[in-house]
């Protein structure tokens, strides 16, 4: 008997050892602290939920029709005391988990620098942080390092203890980006930066994905992020280098064309200024950009001649279209102004370097400055650039 | 014929648009196809149209308006869980590079029409259907206050309903998860019909929401009887009374940003565009304003159902009942403070994000608070388990986990782990199924002797039961562990094979619930052959506390001979304690509202010109536009909008009662 319900077990048991809680168990420093945010605030919960079902069992036994011996008084409603407490134990609860949800979502908020890159760690100052820029395509990842002049697609690197600054953004459709063994997603949006800060503590290979549904082929939009040692990361970066290939404006407008399940693709070199053309929606030559055109708005606009500024569209992703009713497609077309350099946006939230772990006795507010442009218009829209 | 001219007729539609290259629709399109002819050939031979239009497609009864909405709410039901099975077959097999039997076009309008027929043509119509049965019985009124419009209203729920069953066989239902995010949802990224489908379901649907909303916030406010001040009323009409506020509320926004996403598609605006200036992610705000109180639509008038439930089962009054007014007060307002949570992730600053987090768990105090007053209603009662009482059990157990993993969602740092994953699935599952459905479920079994006069069989319902609730945990608890393994909702293929057998559990989750709903199907044919054994003939099977157990079952046509008079919250209740007689003299003529055929016909044009705009057939939308004017116009003539029911019928009525109850003691 008791062998035969072992053996009924026997599934589940091998299941479950072959699963990887990465959500509990990740392997970077910020999806730690998100996992001890989820484990603090449920358990903080259950505080309250516990009690509540195992009264809710007692009092549907207890009180059962057939039980007589129970007492039963069915004009009793009321009781001050009793709503006192309904209403007061749950307020408790929440203001807990409101402190911790203050503090928490300011210490881990994605756009703010790293203060440490483990639990007792802080940054190394002197390591500069790695760069990436994040451009989520329909159905792939373009991954620049601006600075080691290389990309890639459906892959990822890291060196490990070293922070990453990534810069996201997208070509046509929403996307998240998210590597649940690095840290917390965010939204990579097309005419949009979002940002992430990051570090990844234990070499090895991770999943990374999309997290919002994109389409056709949102299925196959994985990557390997691959946490590595100094060394290996070098070796990787000289290996992406040998891979040869450049790209440029011409090829990136052949990459971002609809494709699934996209093998890993390297370029040796890559335009500089590709990251900033692609957020600013302006790859395809002669199409004026996102930036220029928020400059020139700042300074009070093109008035009645910006109408006329537009060009009939030729190429839209998949096939050239328009409305119904609307009017052709179009765009609006670059000026003769050199391009402003607009590339840089908005300056990182910087926190102090503070090892103090995110929780526990005697924690204290974090000295924090609100961003300027932490609007829900973030990123690439802040009100005036100029 | 010219090209031309076949355009100008049919628009988008060819035979390309017919899906005869998907056997699985071609299938289902024959397996309706003659079940459909089945029931109109049997409803032709046993020369039934007549009856039904005029008993019940043109009535402004709102008792079988609401049992129409039920039917509605049920046979899509069907429909949604069928999408439901699919889904779960497919992410149970394509492992292993296996593809599975759906193709991502499939696939993607699978999901898609899953999540809007459960929310807008499921769970809508079982909640509207139970507010206009029971809330005007429950407050002594003969109707609601406009019994016309409520017709229209229904109707338009149908139309709604009509266009998304359409899509499965002509054309395709939107690719884009059930909100239709744009940029995807936008005509660059879809451009063909299937958004448009969305678009003009939810529009035509969403009239009928928003004005069957405004009539039930004037029958409450306007038409309760004597004595029933608003701290009297029933908690169940309270829960509808603040459901009803947060649709008239915000069912007009979630018009207008669909109006606003139609401009985008049909005249080339960039509203919601990447390019000109256009924000997706306003999109996004304004459909979540719309969105989050939606979900509080929804659960609001469960609640009320758990409480009318728990005090007549607990032979008891209601814990508590000022705070559980309160309560629901307060969730009705905080409901409109919250909706950035849905979007955490979208690169908000840690303020913003904190402020709606924090505003999220308050809204957890008064729902734990409405917990305690049902958890102490129990307490010293005396609790008999018939099936609404069951289905409140496991409520109760199921709705604090939801509840639970619902305010770890409100920590922002924790939802950018787990925001789009399957835990997020499983959380919203938990409450709206545990919540939502046992609520209707808990409604159905409860009030389905005062609408038919005879109970609901109790082995079959027992069977649902137990099936729906083991089959819940089954299918849900899975998908709590696989977003704890930073699985992502929406996918149609897998790679690593370890998280299969999650999958396959699953499945078998969902076919247990199909079990329940079958059992479900079951108990109500089981209960109409075995209606005399179970007959009511008091009115009052389950020795209740509200007014709609004052009257008989079903009610008559005018719900009470005499407006009832009310001096306690537990107005039927009072009356049994002191010793109500029914009056059997002095009976008047009752003036009623009568039937119109406009409501129907009105709605049958607007589906008609939402199908034109779909499918850009602009001679339709045109004519039905038009012709929509003309009928509503022509009805300001209608001059037979009322009668008098003699009071030789209503003595007939009374009498035949009076008898019936001497018969049964």
């Amino acid at each position: 008997m008791s062998r035969l319900k072992i053996l009924a077990l026997l599934p589940l048991a091998v299941a479950l050892s072959g699963c990887n809680y990465v959500v509990l168990a990740p392997a970077g420093d910020i999806a730690a602290q998100q996992r001890d945010l989820v484990i603090i605030s449920t358990v903080l919960m259950l505080l309250i939920v516990l009690p509540v079902m195992a009264l809710t069992a007692l009092f549907a036994w207890r009180y059962r029709q057939s039980n007589t011996a129970a007492r039963y008084e069915p004009e009793w409603d009321h009781s001050t005391k009793l709503e006192l407490v309904i209403w007061s134990a749950p307020l408790l609860i929440i203001v807990c988990l409101g402190a911790l949800t203050w503090m928490g979502t300011h210490l881990l908020d994605p756009y703010r620098t790293l203060g440490r890159i483990h639990a007792d760690r802080a940054v190394d100052q002197a390591k500069a942080p790695l760069e990436v820029d994040v451009v989520a395509l329909d159905w792939k990842w373009l991954f620049i390092y601006p600075g080691y002049g290389v990309a890639t697609v459906n892959e990822l690197a890291a060196p490990v203890d070293r922070p990453i600054n990534f810069r996201i953004t997208a070509s046509s459709v929403m996307n998240s980006f998210y590597i649940p063994a690095l840290a917390g997603q965010i939204y990579a949006m097309p005419g949009m930066e979002t940002k992430l800060h990051a570090v990844v503590n234990h070499p090895g290979t991770y999943k990374g994905f999309s997290a919002n549904y994109s389409g056709a082929g949102f299925s196959g939009m994985h990557f390997n992020f691959k946490g590595l040692d100094d060394t290996g990361f070098d070796a990787w970066i000289a290996s992406a280098k040998s891979a040869g290939g450049s790209l440029g404006r011409a090829e990136y407008l052949q990459l971002e064309k609809p494709s699934q399940n996209e093998p890993v693709r390297r370029w040796g070199t890559v335009d500089a200024d590709l990251y900033r053309l692609i957020l600013n929606m302006c790859v395809e030559t002669g199409k004026m950009c996102q930036s220029e055109m928020m400059a020139i708005d700042a300074k009070g606009g093109a008035g009645h001649q910006g109408l006329n500024n537009t060009l009939p569209l030729a190429y839209d992703k998949y096939a050239r279209r328009g409305t119904a009713f609307g009017p052709e497609p179009s765009f609006v077309a670059g000026t003769c102004t050199p391009d402003a350099p607009q590339g840089k946006t908005t300056a990182s939230i910087t926190a102090p370097t503070d090892t103090m772990p995110l929780i526990g006795a005697g924690l204290k507010r974090p000295s924090f400055t609100p961003l300027k442009s932490s609007s829900f218009f973030l990123g690439q829209r802040p009100k005036s650039d100029s | 014929m010219s090209p031309d001219f076949l355009k100008l007729i049919f628009g988008r539609l060819t035979f390309e648009s017919l899906p005869l290259h998907e056997p699985i629709v071609v299938g289902t399109f024959v397996v309706v196809a003659l079940g459909g002819a089945a029931l109109l050939g049997g409803l032709t031979y046993f020369r039934l149209w007549g009856y039904l239009w005029r008993e019940w497609f043109t009535t402004v009864d709102h008792k079988r308006i609401g049992i129409m909405y039920m039917i509605l709410g049920i046979v899509m039901l069907l429909r949604g869980f069928a999408d439901a099975l699919m889904m779960r077959g497919q992410q149970m097999l394509a492992f292993g590079g296996s593809e599975g039997y759906l193709n991502a076009h499939h696939y993607d309008q699978v999901f898609t029409a899953h999540g809007v027929i459960m929310i807008f043509f499921v769970a809508m119509p079982l909640v509207t259907g139970l507010m206009n049965y029971v809330v005007p019985l429950q407050i002594g009124a003969r109707d609601v206050s406009f019994p016309f419009l409520n017709n229209f209203s229904f109707w338009m729920t149908v139309g709604g309903a009509v266009l998304v069953m359409a899509s499965l066989f002509i054309g395709e239902f939107a690719r884009t998860g059930w909100l239709a995010y744009p940029p995807l949802s936008n005509i660059g990224y879809s451009p063909d019909v299937g958004v448009d489908y969305y678009i003009w379901a939810l529009q035509v649907a969403g009239v009928g929401t928003t004005l069957s909303g405004i009539n039930l916030i004037c029958t409450i406010v306007k038409l309760r009887c004597p004595g029933m001040t608003m701290m009297k009323m029933p908690v169940f009409t309270w829960t509808s009374l603040c459901t009803n506020v947060l649709i008239v509320a915000s069912f007009p926004v979630l018009t207008v940003v669909l109006a606003l996403l139609s401009l985008d598609r049909y005249v080339g605006t960039n509203f919601f565009t990447n390019d000109f200036g256009g924000s997706p992610m306003m999109y996004v705000n304004l459909i979540w304003i719309w969105g989050h109180p939606e979900v509080y639509i929804l659960v609001l008038p469960a609640f009320g159902i758990f409480s009318e439930v728990t005090s007549t089962f607990s032979g008891k009054r209601l814990f508590g009942y000022t705070s559980m007014v309160y309560a629901t007060v307060v969730i009705t307002i905080l409901s409109y403070l919250v909706w950035l949570h849905h979007f955490f992730t979208m690169g908000s600053g840690a303020s913003v994000n904190s402020f709606f987090g924090i505003t999220t768990m308050i809204i957890s105090i008064p729902t734990g608070a409405k917990m305690f007053n049902w958890l102490f209603t129990m307490y010293r009662g005396r609790i008999r388990y018939e099936l609404p009482m069951m289905w409140t059990i496991a409520f109760m157990l199921t709705f604090v986990i939801g509840g639970m993993t619902g305010v770890l969602l409100a920590v922002p740092p924790a939802d950018f782990v787990l925001h789009n994953s399957l835990f997020l699935i499983a959380h919203f599952h938990n409450v709206i199924i545990g919540g939502v459905v046992f609520g209707a479920f808990a409604g159905i079994n409860y009030w389905f002797p005062k609408a038919f006069g005879f109970k609901l069989d109790p082995f079959w319902g027992k069977m649902s039961f137990w099936f729906w609730v083991t089959g819940f945990y089954l299918a849900f608890m899975p998908l709590y562990v696989l977003g704890l393994m930073g699985v992502t909702r929406r996918l149609r293929v897998f790679e690593d094979p370890s998280l299969q057998i999650w999958f396959v559990i699953a499945a078998i989750g969902a076919l247990f619930i199909f079990i329940g709903i079958l059992s479900m199907l079951m108990q109500f044919a089981v209960s109409l052959l075995k209606r005399e054994q179970l007959k009511d003939v008091t009115g009052d099977p389950w020795d209740a506390r509200t007014l709609e157990w004052a009257t008989s079952s079903p009610p008559p046509d005018y719900n009470f001979a005499f407006t009832p008079v009310v001096h306690d919250n537990d107005a039927w209740w009072d009356m049994k304690k002191r010793g109500y007689q029914r009056p059997l003299t002095g009976f008047k003529p009752i003036h009623m509202p009568a039937s119109t055929g406009t409501g129907i016909i009105l709605a049958g044009l607007a589906t008609a010109m939402g199908f034109g705009l779909i499918w850009y057939m602009w001679w339709l939308a045109a004519a039905s536009f038009i012709a929509m004017l003309a009928v509503g116009i022509g009805h300001t003539f209608n001059y037979h909008r009322d009668f008098d029911i003699p009071a030789e019928d209503i003595i007939r009525t009374e009498d035949a009662r009076t008898k019936l109850l001497a018969g049964a003691k």
